[in-house]
């Protein structure tokens, strides 16, 4: 098998064995499915700046709570229905990802971390500041009345987890074909080495602009999706806990991987679950365990398992 | 001219690095620069690919002043440029290395970049080594690829930072081979410390030093040239 056949079997065997998953998982696994789903498109928005490109943000929250509140308030003050409240979600999340990456850009390294925190802050702050519409902290539900799709209650269970499904699909699937695509390459190429991207006359400053709009995009995507299926948004996602737990899921399930971020959530969300069952202390438990995958898995778990065993994991 | 500078100059900090280079490079030229240590060579070639920004003077490039033009746009223009230290893409394979190279200029039409890189690879000779990651060959090899990046360019202009540099002697004849197969193909500028490459290769020479121009001419006459005897020859290098 080529690279490009065994990548699309590991693909659509992962997509397929979560639509099966459904159906044989109790209602708990499965609702937890249909969340880490949503959480992993997150984490796939931010592999694609953070595990591609090399940029490390400390900023993700922004883009996310952007397509959070762009879906969220255009529904809950405005009235809109879902489909053109997704639209403006990413819309939203467009325009943010264009402004902060323009601005942002113009640093590197530790300041691009800390500039990228800041705009969040800010973000987050923002979000507090019009806590009239917000309403900051507390948050606002979407009533069920409002969450219907094309003739489907998107709080159904079954629809909910399908719904994510499909979308997790989509932006896999994109992810996927961006790798091997020109565009894909000449990321990694700016992650390996900037300057010689530069001096083969890359123009490294806006390819870094497009990486930056299309992981906030993705970003802003998983936050609208995110109010739209469990029917919340809240300034608690534009904490800057929301910006570390995306870069600790690529980290863990491996930078630069197209399914390392989904393993990376499934892994976190099934340790602090199963650590929070056995002790008030899980965050020690789930500390420990995060040490020691970076000791002894320095690549993530799907990065680790292509260093060694499979060299065209995707 | 290909190549063209009036009055380039840099100066860090109010310490000259060139003073009012004039320079004028004709088309299909093979030109070494030389000079000794901190003579200014790498600063000159830095300005002209435009890595490093000039603190006054001008640019032009086959009749295009390109003085404000940022780097990446300057290799559009049609140079290639390959870094004193080995600066490859050490985490890709060396297939992928040149496709970035060819890629950047051919764009979508894959049928031409893969060509592009096999014709690369075989000419230099790294054809059976095109699945290993550049990290993985040994530094003569790093230096070859950088080389072949600059190829797959198909560059009007080649500059080379010290190309040879860390070089054995069996690669530095190859190396010379493939100077002389070039220079038909485009117009090299080449900064060179070895000088049996730029007798070997280089039909005209420029001597900086101290960060201005101290001799033109043929290597013949640069070799007779007292004053570049004193400066450079008479000092040990070479």
């Amino acid at each position: 098998m080529t690279s490009t056949a065994k990548s699309n079997t590991l693909h659509f065997g992962l997509l397929f064995f979560l639509a099966i998953a459904f159906l044989v998982l109790p209602e708990y696994h499965s609702g937890n499915l249909a969340r880490i789903m949503i959480l992993a498109i997150y984490a796939m928005g931010y592999n694609v700046l953070f595990g591609y490109t090399g940029l490390l943000s400390l900023g993700h929250a922004l883009f996310f709570s952007a397509g959070m509140y762009g879906l969220g308030l255009t529904m809950h003050l405005n009235g809109w229905t879902p489909a053109p409240a997704f639209v403006a979600a990413l819309l939203a999340s467009t325009i943010v990802a264009a402004i902060v990456g323009f601005l942002v850009l113009r640093t590197t390294g530790v300041a691009f971390m800390i500039v990228t925190l800041m705009f969040a802050q800010a973000g987050y702050l923002t979000i507090l500041y019009f806590g009239t519409y917000t309403r900051g902290d507390e948050g606002f539900a979407l009533q069920q009345a409002t969450r219907q799709l094309i003739g489907f209650d998107l709080t159904n269970p079954s629809v909910r987890y399908y719904t994510a499904l499909i979308l997790f699909s989509v932006v896999l699937l994109l992810l996927a074909y961006l790798v091997r695509s020109p565009f894909g390459r000449t990321l990694v190429a700016i992650r390996e080495n900037g300057e010689r991207a530069k001096m083969l006359g890359y123009n490294v400053t806006a390819i870094k602009l497009q990486a930056v709009i299309l992981s906030g995009v993705i970003s802003g995507a998983s936050g609208a999706a995110y109010a739209l299926l469990f029917g919340y948004a809240g300034a608690t996602f534009a904490t800057v806990q929301y910006s570390i737990l995306p870069l600790l899921w690529v980290l863990v399930g491996g930078a630069g991987t197209t399914t390392g971020a989904f393993f990376g959530v499934l892994f976190m969300t099934y340790l602090i679950d199963y650590a929070s069952g056995q002790t008030n202390a899980y965050l020690i438990v789930v500390g420990l365990v995060l040490v020691a995958v970076t000791l002894f898995l320095p690549h993530g778990i799907v990065g680790t398992l292509r260093n060694k065993y499979a060299g065209w994991l995707p | 001219m290909i190549l063209s500078t009036c009055g380039l100059t840099k100066a860090y900090a109010g310490v000259a690095a060139n003073t009012d280079i004039d320079f004028d490079l004709p088309v299909g030229q093979t030109r070494a620069i030389i000079g000794p240590n901190g003579a200014g060579k790498s600063t000159f070639v830095g300005m002209v690919c435009g890595r490093i920004p000039a603190t006054r003077g001008s640019v032009s490039f086959d009749g295009t002043d390109i003085t404000t033009m940022a780097a990446h746009e300057r290799i559009r223009k049609g140079m290639a440029y390959t870094f004193q230290i080995t600066s490859v893409f050490q985490g890709l394979s060396v297939r992928e290395n040149i496709n970035l190279a060819a890629r950047r200029r051919l764009g979508k039409n894959k049928l031409a970049v893969t060509r592009k890189t096999d014709e690369v690879l075989e000419r230099l000779n790294i054809a059976n080594r095109s699945d290993q990651l550049a990290s993985n060959l040994s530094y003569g090899h790093q230096r070859i690829l950088e080389i072949g990046m600059g190829l797959a360019q198909d560059p009007r202009l080649f500059i080379l930072d010290e190309p040879t540099q860390g070089l054995a002697e069996s690669e530095v004849d190859d190396f010379n081979q493939l100077m002389k197969s070039m220079d038909a193909e485009t117009t090299i500028l080449l900064i060179e410390h070895n000088m049996n490459v730029v007798m070997a290769v280089a039909e005209y020479i420029t001597v900086l030093d101290q960060g201005m121009v101290l001799a033109n001419g043929t290597p013949e006459e640069i070799r007779a040239n007292t004053a570049v005897q004193e400066a450079y020859l008479g000092t040990g290098h070479g």
